[in-house]
């Protein structure tokens, strides 16, 4: 623990407001990045945290908006401390909003411990490998884009595509196989709207998970400055249960695109040079501090999970937010409103999804030992048969070989029965059962990336005969 | 300029990175929270150095060569702040065997002696700038500041050497690269080359398996040394490679590769000024067991990161931004780097030769290879592997695009290859790429006419380039056979390809149609070569491929 001064300091002395930053005059010894305390003219209190010093002034975010601070009236009080939120086993179940306080009207949490929001980097070397397989139920997921234990994986989704469907039945569904062991999920609510936050809440109600949930809610019209602080403070609690409480916990992060944005906001209040699309050219690093929190530590048992959720601005993958934030998740996934059209539920788009651990949570002793194959060969057959079909666009079905056919018929089935599965909780036989299905629809020598002996084990014809 | 300050109580390491009058600027290598005006900063009167020595392979470090074990050990799962640790363990004893001898004249660069580092030579070298005829030298067992050897003027040599990281170590002469950097995959060994001493990049949006490129390379390169440079990347990443390095054999020595590799780990949520170190931190360390005459692989990880970290710093010193904010002298920065790499004469008296080979990934925004990072790279590095998101996306790994990938040593690399033994290798790789640029114009065709409209002979080439595409250039990374394909295997896997679009051809001449070619056998039997680990049944494919092709013009 740091040592805390007695004295605290406390002035009158702010001279200028700009957008979600107040400047402060004539302050000494305030530490970067200590918390604040500031008190309106009418009497209400406010968060801010120090994001500038310089020889007397002090430049503080405020957390839950600038309007109504004057230059006159208005008090700051600075506590000498890091941002903290309490933390305790007692808030699963609860509701808090954005910065950690109760939102549910229940009483406040009892601290446990205190602990500062902006953690620490977990050492490399301190880390451990990611090897549980993560058994979602859902194909597109489980058998090509395995998740595992500790992983971070995103689902990149467009405005009005089902996301948030899918990323509830994910959390419904998720196990791992033959373990039954104590699971939390953290859900992370930045700027989404009231009904999007309440159908989270029903469908973790129906499957009596209520109790098992933290919830951070930032809505739409909370404050934007305060998504700042909500993944943090979120992530600070699911490393508490998880290292501490030896939880497997899931985080839930919807919509990181909104987090971006006041990002973005506090960024140009500053004046700052800005990137790509006007983000802070540090968006990188920021995010990265948010995503790398998931994790498995060595010689702890719990782990962390993230599946953050965002949204592509014009279904763009390569905007800044879903790019930068596909450089530092291990894959994602993604929705496709053609094949939401198309009506596929869920509307995943296996050909640009990736799952960058997978190798490590399947194969023998963990899934089956033709699962890295099978998964290669649908997806180079499936994206052969979708190149084919640009082609038929243009000179018609009839001019295609009979190879070509048998291939555009592949991905069309694959499309229906393989990701296509709607409430339906696939286990992975089931799973690898309709991929071998499908796979015997091609002749068996174009089956190139499956070891013949693979072929002969699993092939519907061979077990047949 | 550049001197290491401790900044505060917490004595948080820093560097001073510009002068102004009597103002200094410094940038802090940890996080600054809590920091306050009116803090103390003490100079410590020494740039950024690392310490060089024994001890060095098969460790882990930060950017500023702090040991993560030993801040594990310090500061628990998590890393604080304000700790300072040394590179090398103090405390170890080598058993330093000499081999210089008392009145021998020795200067920069010399060896005095070697110390067993696993089953690599380590060669203990005299300083660059410390020359002296011996007054005393003895082998036994020493840490790495004991002096082993003393000079006549009284000057001590330890087997230690602290260096500043961003000054190259100095060599006699440099030399051109000419030896091929044998990495067994495919489309970089036989397609696109790169030679020992030269520098590779790899740009790639994300998911188009740099990292696995990287670590690919990291893995089967013949190097003796290999440098690993985890450039604000994915800490998952770095505990893959540390678990499974132990673990896998290195097929020329047969000991584990970790033994033969210095990690550098600087992931994205560590500080971003010690991202910038990072990379100076490991070039620095590879030049010194490169001045020992080895050859060494640098990986680096993502330079967009250390890139990144550049323009940070340049945004908060408020400088004039160049393009997309970069700092002007980003290009300067980048060429001073990757010509770090080369083959070298070593100084020292026997003149040994040496060298590093960069290998620096590129991750640019949006996969747009036009943002300046890419750019500035693509100057100045001798192979270019771009990555491809469609290749990606289809699963072709490695998703090096061989229309966009070049390689500038394909000449100087020729006389190399014809000396191993492989005559008609340029021929070869010419007429593959020639078959391969023929595919596209094919393709551009088929998309408007539907593949029916071409005449037998095209159909012939597509069907041979979809072999090429599928069984040569896609390689698996995780097969146990696959992932290391020695040169000889890739050079007559290509052979058999490229024997089969001949004898199709000749025979398609004499009138055989292509259909019943492509009935064959042949087709499945090539591409199952990847799954075969000996030569000689890849070099009898061919015979088999003269004898069916000959008996289909004969029925006629």
């Amino acid at each position: 623990m740091s040592q805390v001064s007695l004295l605290t300091k406390e002035c009158k002395a702010v001279n200028y407001v700009s957008g979600p930053l107040i400047f402060v005059q004539y302050v000494k010894g305030v530490s970067f990045g200590e918390i604040a305390r500031i008190v309106l003219p009418n009497g209400d209190e406010r968060t801010g945290q120090v994001l500038d010093i310089s020889r007397d002034l002090a430049v503080l975010q405020v957390f839950e908006g600038t309007s109504g601070i004057d230059s006159k009236e208005t008090r700051v009080r600075f506590t000498g401390q890091p941002p903290m939120i309490d933390v305790s086993i007692d808030m699963l179940g609860r509701i808090f909003n954005g910065v950690g306080k109760t939102r549910d009207g229940g009483p406040e949490v009892i601290q446990e411990v205190s602990l500062d929001i902006n953690g620490m980097p977990i050492n490399p070397y301190a880390r451990d490998k990611p090897a549980d397989f993560i058994q979602t139920g859902m194909s597109a997921i489980d058998a090509l884009n395995t998740l595992v234990r500790g992983q971070k994986l995103p689902i990149f989704s467009g405005a009005g595509l089902p996301a948030n469907k899918l990323a509830a039945q994910i959390a419904r569904q998720a196990k791992v196989l033959g373990e039954e062991e104590n699971f939390a999920v953290v859900f992370v609510a930045m700027g989404i709207t009231y009904k999007e936050a309440s159908f989270f809440m029903r469908d973790f109600e129906k499957t009596g998970a209520l109790e098992r949930v933290v919830f951070f809610m930032n809505l739409a019209d909370d404050p934007t400055i305060e998504r700042i602080a909500t993944p943090r403070c979120a992530l600070t609690v699911a490393e508490y249960l998880a290292f501490t409480h030896n939880l497997q916990v899931l985080v839930i992060l919807t919509d990181m695109t909104n987090y971006c944005e006041a990002l973005r906001e506090i960024s140009t209040a500053r004046e700052e040079v800005p990137g790509r699309r006007g983000y802070p050219g540090y968006m990188y690093t920021d995010l990265a501090s948010i995503y790398e929190r998931a994790g498995r530590i060595k010689g702890k048992k719990g782990s962390i999970t993230q599946i953050p959720i965002l949204t592509m601005p014009d279904d763009d993958i390569t905007h800044p937010v879903p790019d930068l934030t596909g450089y530092i998740t291990e894959g994602q996934i993604v929705l496709s409103r053609d094949l939401y059209r198309r009506g596929a539920d869920p509307p995943i788009d296996v050909l640009p999804c990736l799952s960058r651990l997978m190798n490590l949570g399947i194969g023998p002793g963990k899934t089956r030992e033709d699962h890295r194959n099978v998964a290669d060969q649908l997806y180079a057959s499936y994206a052969y048969g979708r190149d084919l079909r640009r082609l038929v666009a243009i000179v018609g079905e009839e001019a295609l070989t009979e190879l070509d056919k048998k291939y555009l018929k592949f991905a069309d089935e694959f499309e229906k029965k393989f990701i296509t599965q709607g409430e339906e909780n696939r286990s992975l036989e089931q799973t690898m059962e309709i991929g071998w299905d499908l796979m015997s629809m091609l002749p068996e020598e174009e089956l190139k990336r499956i070891k013949v002996d693979y072929i002969r084990k699993y092939h519907p014809a061979y077990r047949k005969g | 300029m550049y001197d290491v300050v401790k900044v505060g109580p917490e004595e948080l390491n820093g560097e001073i990175i510009r002068l102004d009058g009597d103002l200094a600027v410094v940038q802090v290598y940890e996080d600054t929270s809590g920091l306050k005006i009116g803090e103390a900063v003490v100079n410590t009167e020494n740039p950024l150095s690392v310490e060089l020595g024994p001890g060095l392979l098969s460790s882990i470090y930060d950017g500023i060569q702090r040991p993560l074990p030993v801040l594990m050990k310090k500061s628990g799962s998590f890393i604080s702040r304000g700790i300072s640790v040394p590179g090398l363990d103090k405390e170890k004893k080598w058993e330093f065997v000499a081999t210089a001898k008392k009145g021998d004249r020795v200067s920069g660069g010399d060896i005095i002696g070697t110390v067993k580092e696993f089953h690599i030579e380590h060669r203990v070298m005299v300083s660059p700038n410390v020359s002296g005829t011996i007054k005393e030298i003895k082998s036994g067992a020493f840490t790495v500041e004991e002096p082993v050897c003393i000079l006549e003027d009284g000057t001590p040599v330890t087997m230690m050497q602290r260096w500043p990281v961003r000054r190259g170590r100095p060599y006699r002469k440099k030399q051109d690269p000419k030896l091929l950097l044998v990495t067994g995959q495919r489309v970089f060994d036989s397609i696109f080359p790169v030679a020992k001493g030269g520098t590779a990049m790899i740009p790639g949006g994300f998911g188009t398996g740099k990292t696995v490129a990287e670590q690919t390379l990291a893995k089967w390169s013949d190097t003796q040394i290999v440098v690993y440079i985890g450039c604000g990347e994915r800490g998952n990443e770095m505990t893959d490679v540390l678990s499974e390095f132990p673990e896998l054999v290195d097929p020329r020595t047969n000991r584990p590769l970790i033994q033969r590799t210095i990690l550098i780990a600087n992931t994205s949520n560590m500080p971003v000024a010690a991202r910038e170190a990072s990379i100076y931190t490991g070039i620095t360390m590879g030049e010194y067991y490169r001045d020992m005459g080895y050859d060494v692989a640098l990986m680096a990880d993502s330079t967009s990161r250390w890139g990144e970290a550049l323009r940070e710093v340049s945004g908060r010193l408020e400088e004039m931004p160049g393009e997309e904010g970069y700092p002007a002298y980003l290009a300067t920065r980048l060429a001073a780097f990757y010509e770090r790499a080369g083959r070298v004469v070593c100084l020292g008296s026997d003149g040994r030769i040496g060298s590093i080979t960069v290998v620096g990934a590129v991750s640019p925004p949006g996969g747009d290879f036009s943002e300046p990072i890419t750019q500035n790279t693509l100057r100045i590095a001798g192979t270019f592997w771009a990555l491809d998101t469609s290749l990606a996306y289809r699963r072709h790994f490695p998703s090096v695009n061989w229309i966009k990938s070049y390689s500038l040593y394909l000449d100087s690399i020729q006389d190399w290859f014809v000396k191993s033994g492989f005559v008609d290798w340029k021929e070869m790789r010419d007429r593959t790429m020639y078959l391969l640029q023929k595919e596209i114009e094919l393709q551009e065709i088929v998309q408007l006419v539907g593949p029916d409209a071409l005449p037998e002979s095209e159909k012939a080439i597509l069907e041979v380039t979809r072999m090429i595409r599928e069984d040569f250039l896609q390689q698996s990374a995780y097969d146990k056979i696959d992932s290391f394909c020695p040169l000889e295997k890739q050079y007559w896997m290509l052979k058999v390809i490229l024997t089969f679009y001949d004898r199709t051809s000749e025979a398609m001449g004499k009138g055989v149609s292509l259909n019943k070619i492509m009935k064959l056998p042949l087709k499945e039997e090539i591409g199952r070569m990847k799954e075969r680990a000996e030569v000689e049944g890849i070099k009898s494919i061919i015979d088999e491929i003269n004898k069916s092709v000959a008996t289909l013009v004969v029925e006629l």
